[in-house]
């Protein structure tokens, strides 16, 4: 019903499938293709999806990506170069055509990574165009978490379980069938459009403590003040040491991440040379040549790529942004394949400190 | 299209070679000019800010700005071959064809050294956003107290515009301290650490300004000394280098703590970044 209405109002819908034996957004064709009855058991470098006893639509509490390729591309193209006649250069922005698009199922850690992505990306006099034209393109369904994983950790970030802002439609998975609120006007139309019966107050009430509950079973936290004096103050601590003995310097983690918005320019120049495409690809702080300066690596060993990627996310964000850069979705943990644990490693750097 | 005076956002602009001077084996200068002429007119910068230099189809490169802001006709870049895009670069000739975005970044505090003595620092190549200085006071003598230009290399055959440095040594007012490490046949200047010649500059700490530029270990060193002689903190500033690929403060490889050098620096004053700069690998 929820996909005929916005297929009818012209959006493309990307919903939760089930590929490869995990929940990612695809194009959603219809309701049976949702991962009904399926839970995500998540622990560090552990992803396994099991039943659900009770066969709900969303049971399960996130997948390795959401959102964010959706408006910041893992790979786009930026602008083109050739040459006229007279070999002078010209240069053209490069711009894909992006329909409406509609996200089902989308988690309230998300929403909160996108404001961090929209504050990054859409910065006041300057804007990115390229992930402007996708940003406003979104329509977002969003859904509560009732069975968080035991790598969640946004109640102690204060992003959710329960979507807080940033949702055009949320939804709350009970029994007899969804909660539905709208966030916004695109939101309100498309819920005019369903002409569903009013929820009682004792479904919207059920639907808060749902949202209780899912808080209160959150078995991992991050200290809720903000953590960059603790962390500034320990960049010598021997616990970088130790978490660089585990570290590969894989990326998985920052691939993961919902926040993190490093990317990498490059060419690709035409064969006969006359003219080159200039793209952007999504990096990552543990790579070789993130760090790398003419003649030497600033950040030449995994120790300082793995403080430069914690301190960035739970210190630097605070001065840039205003708030940490950390939303409690637990990606980095359950897609670590050595299993660090981000609020593990937060507790060793700051033991001992009197909050 | 128009003419804005600041062509940063999205693509590159087209610009050609005027000029190109070869300084040493490995280090060139070129003179740029926008092809639009509009926009040549309007295009501003401060000492201490840069460009991306753009190569077709194979990249694009942050070079500071060398030329005197005053000079309108073209926008001086001195560059040593030393990556993909730099080595580029040096195989161009006069006529050849550049993408150029910019100025970028924060330059030097060049109102407050207005009746100061300027002291300057630089090691290794990284002398090019400090030459920009050089040329600006000794364009605008009047306005400046004593001049002091302090200068390492590593190899005495590093060192590129000798002869300026011999004339600047000459003219009034102005003082020049170079050292090399390693020193050569006819080496006139000192041979070892150009920390080891910071006792000898005559300045007066109470009313100069300091800039700097080049390694970080021998930009902490310095930091030392001037400091120790009296220089305050907040007269203290220095150009930092990072990867930068946008410029823009958004593709992240510059972020060092809250800072993204591209757009907060390049140029900062040495109480912003003198906690980091005292830890490797950030």
């Amino acid at each position: 019903m929820l996909l005929r209405v916005l297929k009818g109002q012209g959006y493309r819908c990307l919903g939760p499938t089930l590929e490869s034996g995990a929940i990612v957004m695809r194009e959603l064709q219809s309701a049976s293709a949702l991962p009904r009855g399926l839970q995500a058991e998540q622990a560090p470098a552990h992803y396994r999806l099991i039943p659900d006893p009770q066969n709900r639509y969303f049971a399960w509490a996130n997948g390795p990506q959401a959102i964010k390729p959706q408006v910041f591309a893992a790979e786009e193209s930026l602008w083109r170069v050739g040459r006229d006649d007279q070999g002078k250069l010209q240069f053209e922005a490069v711009m894909a055509d992006i329909p409406p698009v509609a996200i089902i199922g989308v988690r309230a850690c998300d929403l909160a990574a996108l404001s961090l992505q929209d504050a990054h990306f859409l910065r006041e006099g300057r804007r990115d165009a390229q992930y402007a034209s996708r940003r406003e393109q979104l329509l977002l369904v969003a859904v509560q978490c009732a069975e968080p994983a035991a790598t969640c950790f946004c109640a102690s970030t204060g992003d959710g379980p329960t979507p807080l802002a940033g949702y055009d439609l949320s939804l709350a998975e009970l029994a007899e069938g969804f909660v539905v609120v709208a966030g916004s006007e695109k939101g309100r139309g498309v819920l005019v459009a369903l002409n569903l019966s009013p929820a009682t107050l004792q479904q919207i009430d059920a639907a808060r403590q749902q949202g209780e509950v899912a808080a209160a079973a959150q078995t991992r936290s991050l200290p809720a003040r903000n953590l960059r004096d603790a962390l500034m103050s320990r960049l010598e601590h021997p616990r970088w040491d130790e978490v660089a003995a585990r570290c590969l310097a894989c990326g998985n983690c920052t691939a993961v991440c919902p926040t993190c918005f490093c990317h990498a320019e490059s060419d690709e120049p035409a064969l006969d040379g006359q003219s080159s495409l200039h793209r952007r690809t999504w990096d990552s702080c543990f790579g070789e040549s993130h760090g790398h300066l003419h003649g030497f690596n600033v950040r030449p060993d995994i120790r300082s790529r793995y403080r430069q990627w914690l301190t960035h996310k739970l210190a630097g964000w605070h001065d840039q942004f205003g708030r940490s850069g950390c939303v409690g979705c637990g990606r980095c943990i359950a897609w670590c394949p050595v299993g660090i644990d981000l609020t593990e490693e937060v507790a060793a750097l700051t033991a001992g400190e009197q909050p | 299209m128009s003419a804005p005076n600041r062509i940063d956002a999205g693509a590159p602009h087209a610009a050609t070679v005027v000029a190109r001077t070869q300084e040493s084996p490995t280090i060139f200068t070129l003179q740029l000019r926008l092809d639009d002429a509009a926009e040549q007119a309007a295009y501003r910068f401060a000492p201490g800010q840069f460009n991306m230099l753009y190569l077709v189809g194979v990249g694009e490169v942050p070079i500071s700005i060398m030329s005197d802001p005053e000079e309108r006709d073209v926008i001086g870049h001195t560059i040593r071959a030393q990556g993909r895009v730099t080595q580029g670069l040096a195989a161009l000739q006069p006529g050849d064809r550049v993408g150029l975005r910019g100025p970028f970044g924060r330059g030097w505090p060049l109102q407050e050294m207005s009746g100061r003595d300027v002291v300057l620092v630089t090691g290794g190549l990284g002398c090019a956003p400090v030459v920009s200085v050089i040329h600006y006071v000794l364009r605008r003598r009047e306005r400046y107290g004593k001049l002091v230009i302090i200068q390492g290399v590593k190899h005495a055959e590093d060192l590129i515009w000798r002869e300026h440095y011999d004339r600047w040594a000459k003219l009034p007012n102005t003082q020049v301290l170079v050292a090399a490490s390693q020193g050569a046949a006819l080496w006139p200047w000192h041979v070892g650490r150009v920390t080891e010649l910071f006792s000898l500059a005559r300045f007066d700490p109470e009313r100069a300004v300091a800039m700097m530029c080049g390694p970080e270990g021998m930009m902490r060193v310095a930091a030392e000394n001037l400091l120790a002689r009296g220089l305050p903190e907040s007269h203290l500033h220095l150009s930092m280098e990072r990867n930068m690929q946008c410029a823009v403060g958004r593709c992240g490889h510059c972020q060092f703590g809250g800072a993204f050098v591209c757009r907060d620096g390049p140029v900062f004053n040495w109480s912003e970044v003198k906690t980091l700069l005292a830890h490797r690998g950030f």
